[in-house]
């Protein structure tokens, strides 16, 4: 079996795609991967929900960050013009190629673990993308548009369960405040500034994350209060994910992802 | 006022893409949704343009696929569908037949021009079953992506609504 070198020195599986370095792709690239992972963590909850309606609603989350990877990844494609279709982006590339926040890669664990996630990430989700439909780049604004209704509904339904958590009985305000301590070190990661972000910012395309800061931690302060939950202390924060390392969890992931791909490369349905 | 014969057959093709149906709710024509955005015809070929409604919706595939189905037998060969981002659809743009289609389906539709403010803390739906204004949500996600699930206080029964988007 021959491998091909990529960068840092590992080598590539084969079958894997290169994807340019360039700061638009990666800058589009990064989101596409927040939304793939993130969706893929949800729908590992398909059947295993703790009731119907959650099971639904787990599932629907799911749908709408796929739906939304779809178009990003279809957009990056165009941007880096190298043939290169939403699939090739999913399933074609190598753990250190993944650009995501180590936050949507964490393990979904308890219940109170998988909603205090998705209310850390759509509360930066939501205006984020409502910061994004003024992008001068049409498609992203696009994209936005539909991304920022969708991430309206997943803060408003992870946001009362947080609240149903953690101002609920013992057991699940313990485990509420659990989630909460383990997965406040990858929050940081969202609001982080380095040169793609910069490039995107500086070319009217991307919205700079710091300045969603405030309003950030003031939307998880309010509900936390409600929750009766501590807000946590911001102390070292881990990043690592827009440069493509990742967590340990990360690879297991992608092997079930990339399962079938790897297995039967070009398999269509 | 005479057609010329472009327009002509524009006409035909718009005819034969609105009729396709959204195959989750099989009462809506995809004209009566706000999906189907442009019919052009340019050297006999067609171009149908349409604007996927949530992210992640499934049904779109299936809806390009009729399409092109539904022009080929009004005789339009190999035409064409394109979908556009931008705009991005609406809850607004369904038309005010196809709120009345969902509601004698039994779906309960969205609050016209109320999009984006009546997402969060919207009011609730009027029951489309019996009418009344009392109803109470069960799931906030429900059978498709675009629909919750209520049930009316006072007939009882449960019911789909549209959620706005």
């Amino acid at each position: 079996m021959t491998h091909v070198p990529s960068r840092e020195g590992t080598a590539a599986m084969p079958g894997s795609i290169q994807v340019a370095p360039s700061p638009p792709v990666q800058y589009v690239l990064r989101r596409a991967d927040d939304a793939l992972i993130l969706g893929h963590r949800l729908s590992e909850w398909c059947g295993h929900a703790p009731m119907m309606e959650e099971d639904m609603a787990l599932a629907n989350m799911g749908l709408d960050l796929i739906g939304q990877a779809r178009s990003l990844y279809a957009h990056a494609g165009t941007l880096e013009a190298a043939g290169h279709d939403e699939d090739d982006f999913a399933y074609r590339r190598d753990e250190r190629a993944y650009v995501n926040l180590l936050l949507v890669e964490q393990p979904n664990g308890d219940f109170a673990a998988t909603m205090l996630r998705q209310f850390l990430y759509a509360a930066f989700a939501l205006p984020y993308w409502t910061a994004m439909m003024a992008s001068r780049d049409a498609t992203l604004a696009a994209i936005a548009a539909k991304a920022e209704k969708e991430m309206a509904y997943h803060l408003r339904h992870a946001g009362e369960w947080v609240v149903r958590l953690g101002d609920g009985t013992g057991e699940s305000h313990a485990r509420a405040a659990a989630a909460l301590d383990a997965l406040w070190p990858y929050t940081g990661e969202m609001f982080a500034v380095d040169a793609v972000e910069r490039a995107a910012i500086e070319a009217g395309e991307g919205i700079d994350p710091s300045g969603l800061r405030p309003g950030w931690r003031a939307m998880v302060a309010r509900v936390l209060a409600q929750a009766t939950l501590a807000m946590p202390e911001d102390g070292w924060m881990q990043q690592g994910g827009r440069q493509g390392r990742h967590s340990e969890h990360m690879g297991y992931l992608l092997a079930e992802l990339q399962h079938v791909q790897r297995s039967i490369p070009g398999a269509v349905w | 006022m005479v057609m010329t014969a472009a327009e002509t057959l524009r006409a035909r093709a718009w005819e034969a893409a609105a009729a396709v149906v959204d195959p989750e709710i099989p009462v809506l024509s995809i004209a009566d949704l706000g999906v189907l955005r442009d019919v052009r015809v340019a050297g006999g070929r067609v171009e149908v343009v349409i604007t996927p409604t949530y992210s992640g919706c499934p049904a779109m595939d299936v809806i390009a696929l009729e399409i092109e189905t539904a022009l080929a037998r009004a005789g339009f060969a190999a035409a064409r569908v394109r979908t556009t981002l931008s705009p991005a659809w609406t809850t607004d743009w369904l038309t005010e037949a196809g709120r009345e289609k969902l509601r004698a389906y039994g779906i309960a539709p969205p609050p016209a021009g109320a999009g984006r403010a009546a997402l969060v803390g919207a009011p609730a739906p009027a029951c489309p079953l019996c009418g009344s204004a009392r109803s109470e949500l069960i799931s906030a996600f429900g059978s498709t992506p675009c629909k919750a699930l209520h049930r009316c206080l006072d007939c009882r029964e449960p019911f789909d609504a549209f959620k706005c988007h």
